[in-house]
């Protein structure tokens, strides 16, 4: 948005100042740029929200079945059964969601970590330099670190991390059960890695807006250098932070191929960390082209309409933590 | 302008050299790797002709066929009558090989040559057996030291034939297992992981101690993976193996039938319990001129092309079926 108004207000004064400077009542005519630029922009946008609203409209058809079918038990019901026609998909929901935030809360302080190194306290080649490498990693394909999960992070959970785990963390039940280096603590480390360049690379620029003038003063007021960071750079880039976090989020939640390969597609509510579970966009991957029946196929859209929910709802919440935030700050 | 024009002339010219009949067709993974060596040798004397096949697995081979968007369809499991109603016309099921359904373990202390049953797998998979040295396995390998370990199932995540094939044969040896799980390309398994395709199942066996699961017998040759001797119906313990598999197919009573048939856990002796064909779906459309191509390939693939199925590691048909479905392609 704000490009559209910087544009429009530096186009806006030059028929003035050259009256004769274009073709003049031409279509491409100095006072029809301005209205040409506006309309290309605005069918643009109306394009893209046209195009989710069919998306959502196709999906809703197709899965519609499943919904008069199963109702508001296809949330509660965590029995997917391809065979018997039964399907309920709350198996999948938790499954995403429980990935989903616990990749999370590996990879947010991580990121804001290294954001922190990078703008703070590297010299600033030494911090592009870093950045240039964490950048790398979102540049990895997917199915690549889905093979890595599985032939390398997999054995490495079974043999590694499940006794160190198990030995600290055992007594919740929780973090105690069977485990075969698949299941949800793989998937959910494949997805903190995946999602850190994007919380870091958000982090960095946020934290590069702060003005040095801040630091400064709070470095003057006697602050040690990690009073000056936790005051002056992280208190106000909290709204930034928790933008790169929903981003990271946002693509951990629909993240498909790397999980469906090493998170043991089970369709039950996981027991512990170690155990199988699937995603739903896992199981969306991995039984369409195979989908039978066509309540299968209705069912699996059903499965991509909750996906969607799921996001959002995710993004709602984010929206409200930011705005509680500044709203006591401003309070 | 002259440019254009010469630009125009010279891609007429390609394309006009290159006016080859496409054909298209769509479905089943499983024979790819025999369907795309078929289809490189016959284009290789039939220069007329360019098949383009997608795999992109049977049910959406099946619903491409449907929508008519595909000249022919295949299939590892046959169509379901539901199905055949939908279709516009009379579909044909023609076999074109028999693939067999290994049962691969790794076990560190178990040697190769494990013995089971119908019955016992039925239990393992079901989650009933949960010890490789459970009483059941005992019995059927009393000269065998069996560790005391966990059995780990490891299982297809994805909708498949080879899920569909074993299922319909743990149905038909075991009530128990048809009760609970049913025949199906995807079953909701009470136990175990479920690993990506075929090549996903074969690593996760590869690298995890106790580890069973099911594949296709090429995988399991070419990754020297130990393999199940299944008891079949004459109570002979049998190794997969293409022979295996092309003798439970020569079991079948009536060759012109309905081959919609499972051939699963067939009568005689030396047959692999877990066999199944795979069909080319060749809809009877008088208008579609390239069926006509369609069938003279597949006279050439189940007369010459038999002979390429076994260095791929699939089961030539038996001879009388081939004799009985050229009469049917006619």
């Amino acid at each position: 948005m704000e490009n559209v108004v910087n544009h429009s207000s530096n186009t806006k004064p030059t028929p003035s100042s050259s009256p004769s400077g274009g073709p003049k009542g031409g279509f491409f005519s100095l006072k029809n740029q301005d209205k040409l630029h506006l309309t290309a922009i605005k069918s643009l946008a109306v394009f893209v929200i046209g195009l989710l609203i069919t998306l959502l409209i196709l999906l809703l058809k197709q899965a519609w079945p499943a919904v008069t079918e199963f109702g508001v038990e296809f949330i509660t019901s965590d029995w997917w059964n391809p065979v018997e026609d039964q399907f309920g998909g709350l198996s999948f929901i938790v499954g995403t969601v429980l990935t989903s935030i616990i990749a999370i809360i590996i990879a947010a302080p991580v990121s804001i970590g290294v954001a922190l190194l990078m703008t703070e306290v590297l010299p600033e080649r030494a911090g592009k330099t870093i950045g240039l490498f964490v950048e790398m990693i979102a540049a990895i394909p997917s199915i690549v670190f889905g093979l890595w999960g599985l032939f390398y992070l997999a054995p490495f959970v079974r043999e590694t991390l499940t006794p160190i785990i198990k030995s600290t963390l055992g007594f919740i039940p929780f973090f105690n059960g069977p485990s075969f280096g698949i299941g949800v603590l793989t998937a959910s480390l494949i997805l903190a890695i995946m999602i850190i360049p994007t919380i870091t690379s958000l982090c960095r620029e946020v934290f590069r807006s702060v003005p040095t003038l801040q630091r400064e003063a709070a470095l003057g007021l006697g602050s040690t250098r990690w009073e000056m960071i936790r005051l002056a750079v992280i208190k106000p880039s909290f709204s930034g932070i928790m933008g790169g976090i929903v981003l990271g989020l946002g693509r951990a939640l629909g993240e498909t191929m790397a999980v469906a390969m090493v998170i043991g597609n089970q369709p039950e509510i996981p027991k512990s960390i170690f155990s199988s579970a699937a995603t739903m966009a896992s199981v969306i991957a991995n039984e369409y082209a195979e989908a039978d029946s066509d309540l299968h196929v209705s069912a699996l859209c059903l499965v991509g309409i909750l996906l969607f929910g799921v996001t959002l709802i995710a993004n709602a919440i984010a929206r409200l933590i930011v705005w509680n935030y500044n709203r006591k700050q401003q309070g | 302008m002259k440019l254009f024009s010469l630009i125009l002339g010279l891609l007429l010219s390609l394309t006009s050299t290159h006016a080859a009949i496409n054909v298209n067709g769509a479905g089943a993974s499983f024979p790819y790797p025999i369907y795309s060596k078929w289809f490189a040798e016959y284009e290789k004397s039939n220069k007329e002709v360019r098949f383009n096949y997608q795999a992109i697995g049977s049910g959406g081979g099946i619903r491409q066929l449907l929508k008519q968007t595909v000249d022919f369809g295949a299939s590892d499991a046959p169509m379901k009558d539901k199905d055949m109603k939908k279709a516009a016309w009379p579909i044909h099921h023609i076999p074109t090989v028999l693939g067999a359904v290994a049962i691969s373990y790794n076990v560190k202390g178990l040697d190769a040559g494990l013995k089971l049953d119908g019955t016992t797998l039925a239990n393992m998979f079901m989650g009933k057996i949960t010890k490789w040295n459970d009483a059941a396995i005992k019995k059927l390998n009393p000269n065998m030291s069996l560790p005391n370990k966990d059995i780990l199932v490891v299982r297809r995540a994805d909708g498949s034939g080879t899920t569909a094939v074993l299922s319909d044969y743990l149905s038909t040896v075991s009530s128990d297992f048809q009760k609970k799980m049913g025949r199906g390309k995807s079953l909701r398994w009470p136990t175990g992981i479920g690993a990506k395709g075929n090549d996903g199942v074969t690593n996760m066996i590869k690298q995890t101690d106790g580890a069973v699961g099911y594949i296709e017998l090429a995988y399991a040759v070419k990754n020297n993976l130990s393999t199940v001797a299944l008891k079949n119906k004459a109570g002979e313990f049998v190794a997969p193996s293409t022979d295996g598999v092309s003798r439970s197919a020569a079991t079948l009573k009536d060759f012109n039938g309905d081959l919609r048939v499972s051939i699963v856990d067939a009568a005689g002796s030396g047959v692999y319990p877990i066999s199944a064909f795979t069909y080319i779906l060749l809809p009877v459309d008088s208008k579609n001129k390239k069926l006509v191509e369609v069938k003279k390939f597949l006279r050439w693939a189940l007369s010459t092309g038999q002979d390429m199925a076994e260095e791929l590691h699939y089961a030539p048909l038996p001879k009388k079926l081939v004799k009985a479905l050229e009469g049917k392609i006619q």
